[in-house]
């Protein structure tokens, strides 16, 4: 159990027990299956002994072949950019934040994006990414969460020329 | 008279090795003999169950010479369970064979790598002894390039290769066989690990026309000559199969289907266009005109990269589809609905979309196998609340007879309604992720759930248990689930008694799979009388001790036990507790002993 500090006191010092003090409590167990042998079962990567497992590590559980989960953990969109004579596709799983996904596009079409700012949006190079969304509407990319943005855009146009200096100045 | 003392030997022969021993070999009998083995040769030929032919080879010497010679089709489930010159000494005019290696769990990475189950000494021994061989299956077993190009070299005639989850082999293993079997009809690799040798195996098809009926590559991961392809397809008038993969485009794919409009069943690849939206209007091919064209397609699969907006180019075929994949799409409800509605002849249906099953209960009337896969594949995601998805697949579809369905929770109400909608249920397979999960309404364990199941549905033959389950859940198999023969338990029962149950019950089950369940030696020791007529036992993360596991080994000489564990089991020998348990149990019935291949970290016992 995890003592909380209330009201600036530790629990944990004021503590009624028979050990030892300086002696430390056994962590919880938090695997629920009732295989006991000390004896791990885990893949080899697990070094610690004192972390147990959690229970996405179990292997083989869900027993989903491998080549299942793969596939249904790619999510490949389809990027545009104004000007460009054909689409290109990335996967939208293997970034992790805004600045890897647009460092990404950058080099991919071979543009430099403006900084993003919450008021004011990209300023200054005249590029503008945007996405359509789960409900089918445009939105400037950047403004949600990185996690939220992932899981509802269904593709990206790279707005440039004059719709997105248009864009730029309006906002 | 001698015959019939040799009737009785052999039948107890047989009758200890079942479907595979044959008898003392003999001289041949006298001449009224041969008149009867020439009219039971032309009897037998009619038969093809193997189950039937095991059944006549156990009538008399003559009947099992017989037998031994008409038999064509040989299937051996479990490639360890006899030598292949034992296979080649009893059946002498082979011309297919289908043979399993690797038990099921091994697709879960639960089986460490070069466990064996190799197609090597069986591709040798066949190469001799059976030049004629025209077609090969196999599942789940590693299979190298060089024996694929010993097959290749060795049958003249041969007419079909079909690699099931198999693994050792890459594209130039694929290209020999593409090169050299001028009468290839079938080449599928379904769900297999090809490795990508970077060889043009398209284009290593021979000129002219081909034979090919089904060509499936959509495990494939590594693209391919599309112009080659096409090629090969315009030259293969007989060609109704056709699986591409993910690296074929949609625009690709429509340039096949025109070269190709009889095919009956269609791979999709990627179904995701390669070309610039803006070049859209005159240049963006007629999709569903192509599907329109293909009058014959009955199934279809692929999707692998699925853009929704193209899904509609299907529907013209979507009346007359008995079979639909969807399983690799990343596809949302409002998409998937709309498809479902118009198949109204669909008799099997895999899918990830779990909120769309409504729509398919309304629709799929025909429905006898679905497999409902899940979209994320882990324990703790919140999924849309599945009991109601079963519920209404049992209401809408009451011809169903396979389900495998994957979902987050369950609740006893649903199966129940399931196990009383659908009766005639041979498979079912519930997976309820989140482990020792009770019934989420009432919080109880799911034993009365599947105790529904055993009871009602008497046809049962394949069942696979999770949720929480107490002992209960498996004295309840055990009453009544007299024709089980595959049963998979993972993290599930209390006791030993949960095992035993199963093992004293189930008289007919051959093939038993368990995962980290609290059953040890006393329920290991409970079934020595059924092992050897069971396929194999498998018990990883239980509770066992070599000590039993030994014993069953000294007991029971036909069943061959292999002990292994975790990749860092070889050194840890310090503790004794440790030395004694058995991580991994996999013990099999074989007529020729432990294998001579054993990999180290493998124990036969």
């Amino acid at each position: 159990m995890a003592y909380e500090k209330v009201n600036e006191l530790n629990l944990k010092d004021t503590e009624l027990r028979l050990g030892l003090p300086g002696t430390e409590q056994a962590k919880e167990e938090q695997e629920v299956s009732c295989v006991r042998s000390s004896k791990r079962q885990l893949q080899s990567d697990n070094e610690e002994e004192s972390t147990p497992p959690t229970k996405t590590q179990i292997v083989g559980w869900p027993p989903v072949r491998s080549y299942r989960k793969n596939n249904n953990s790619v999510s490949y969109v389809k990027v545009s950019m104004d000007g460009a004579p054909y689409l290109r596709k990335i996967d939208l799983k293997t970034y992790k934040n805004y600045p890897e996904l647009l460092k990404a596009l950058e080099n991919m079409f071979k543009f430099t994006i403006g900084e993003y700012s919450e008021r004011e949006g990209y300023k200054g190079s005249g590029v503008l990414p945007t996405y359509e969304d789960k409900d089918g509407d445009w939105m400037l990319v950047g403004d949600v969460p990185w996690d939220m943005f992932s899981s509802s855009c269904k593709r990206l146009r790279i707005m440039k020329g004059s719709d997105a200096l248009v864009l730029d100045s309006a906002l | 008279m001698a015959e019939e003392e040799d009737l009785s030997e052999m039948a107890n022969d047989v009758e200890r090795h079942l479907k595979l021993d044959p008898p003392k070999p003999s001289p041949p009998p006298p001449c009224p003999s041969h008149v009867l083995e020439n009219v039971l040769e032309n009897v037998l030929k009619f038969l093809t169950s193997r189950r039937d032919r095991n059944a006549v080879s156990l009538v008399s010497r003559s009947w099992h010479h017989v037998e031994a010679q008409t038999r064509f089709e040989v299937f051996i489930g479990n490639c360890y369970s006899l030598s292949p010159a034992r296979l080649t000494r009893r059946f002498t005019r082979v011309r297919s064979l289908f043979l399993k290696g690797k038990p099921r769990f091994a697709d879960f990475n639960l089986m460490p790598p070069d466990w064996g189950a190799q197609f090597a000494p069986w591709v040798a021994a066949t190469a001799r002894a059976y030049p004629w061989l025209e077609k090969v299956s196999l599942k789940r077993m590693f299979v190298s390039d060089d024996d694929l190009a010993l097959l290749a070299v060795s049958f003249p005639g041969f007419k079909e290769l079909v690699l099931l989850c198999c693994e050792g082999f890459g594209t130039s293993g694929v290209a020999v066989v593409a090169n050299k079997c001028r009468q290839l009809k079938v080449l599928d690799l379904i769900e297999s690990e090809v490795t990508d040798d970077e060889v043009d195996w398209i284009s290593c098809f021979p000129e002219g026309e081909t034979h090919l009926e089904s060509l499936s590559f959509d495990c494939v991961e590594s693209p391919i000559n599309f112009k080659a392809l096409e090629g090969l397809v315009v030259r293969s008038p007989c060609l109704k199969k056709l699986r591409t993969n993910r690296f074929v485009s949609l625009e690709e794919l429509h340039t096949l289907m025109v070269r190709a409009p009889q095919l009956t069943s269609l791979g999709t690849g990627s179904f995701s266009s390669s070309t610039h939206d803006g070049a859209q209007g005159e240049q963006e091919p007629d999709y569903a005109s192509a599907f329109r064209a293909c009058r014959s397609l009955v199934c279809l699969s692929g999707f692998r990269e699925l853009t929704a907006e193209y899904l509609p180019a299907i529907s013209p075929v979507c009346a007359n589809l008995t079979s639909l994949n969807f399983s690799y799409a990343n596809i949302s409800p409002d998409v998937f609905k709309p498809i479902i509605r118009n198949c109204h002849n669909i008799r099997a249906l895999d899918s990830i979309c779990d909120e769309g099953l409504q729509a398919v209960a309304e629709t799929c009337k025909e429905l006898r196998e679905l497999r409902i896969f899940p979209f994320d594949p882990s324990e703790d995601s919140e999924g849309p609340v599945s009991g109601l998805g079963l519920q209404a697949i049992s209401e809408g579809c009451k011809k169903l007879e396979s389900i495998l369905y994957f979902c987050q929770r369950m609740t006893n109400v649903a199966v129940t309604a399931m196990s009383e909608n659908c009766p005639q249920l041979t498979v079912f397979r519930l997976c309820i992720m989140g482990r020792h999960r009770p019934d989420h309404v009432t919080g109880k364990p799911m034993d009365d759930g599947f105790g529904a199941i055993v009871k009602n549905c008497k046809k049962l033959t394949r069942l696979a248990v999770s949720g929480l389950l107490t002992d209960q859940a498996f004295s309840l198999i055990g009453e009544y689930g007299k024709l089980i023969r595959t049963l998979s338990v993972a993290f599930a029962g209390d006791s030993d008694m949960g095992l035993r149950y199963i093992l004293e019950g189930c008289p007919k089950l051959e093939k038993l799979e368990i995962r980290d369940s609290p059953f040890g030696d006393v329920g290991l020791r409970s079934g020595m009388h059924r092992y050897n007529d069971m396929r194999f036992v498998w018990m990883s993360s239980c509770r066992l001790s070599r000590g039993a596991c030994r014993d069953i080994a000294h007991t029971l000489p036909s069943v061959v036990v292999e002990a292994f564990g975790s990749d860092d089991d070889d050194d840890d020998d310090d503790e004794d507790d440790n030395a004694d348990y058995v991580e991994t149990l996999y013990m099999y019935r074989s007529l020729d002993g432990p294998r001579k291949d054993a990999p180290k970290f493998v124990t036969i016992l």
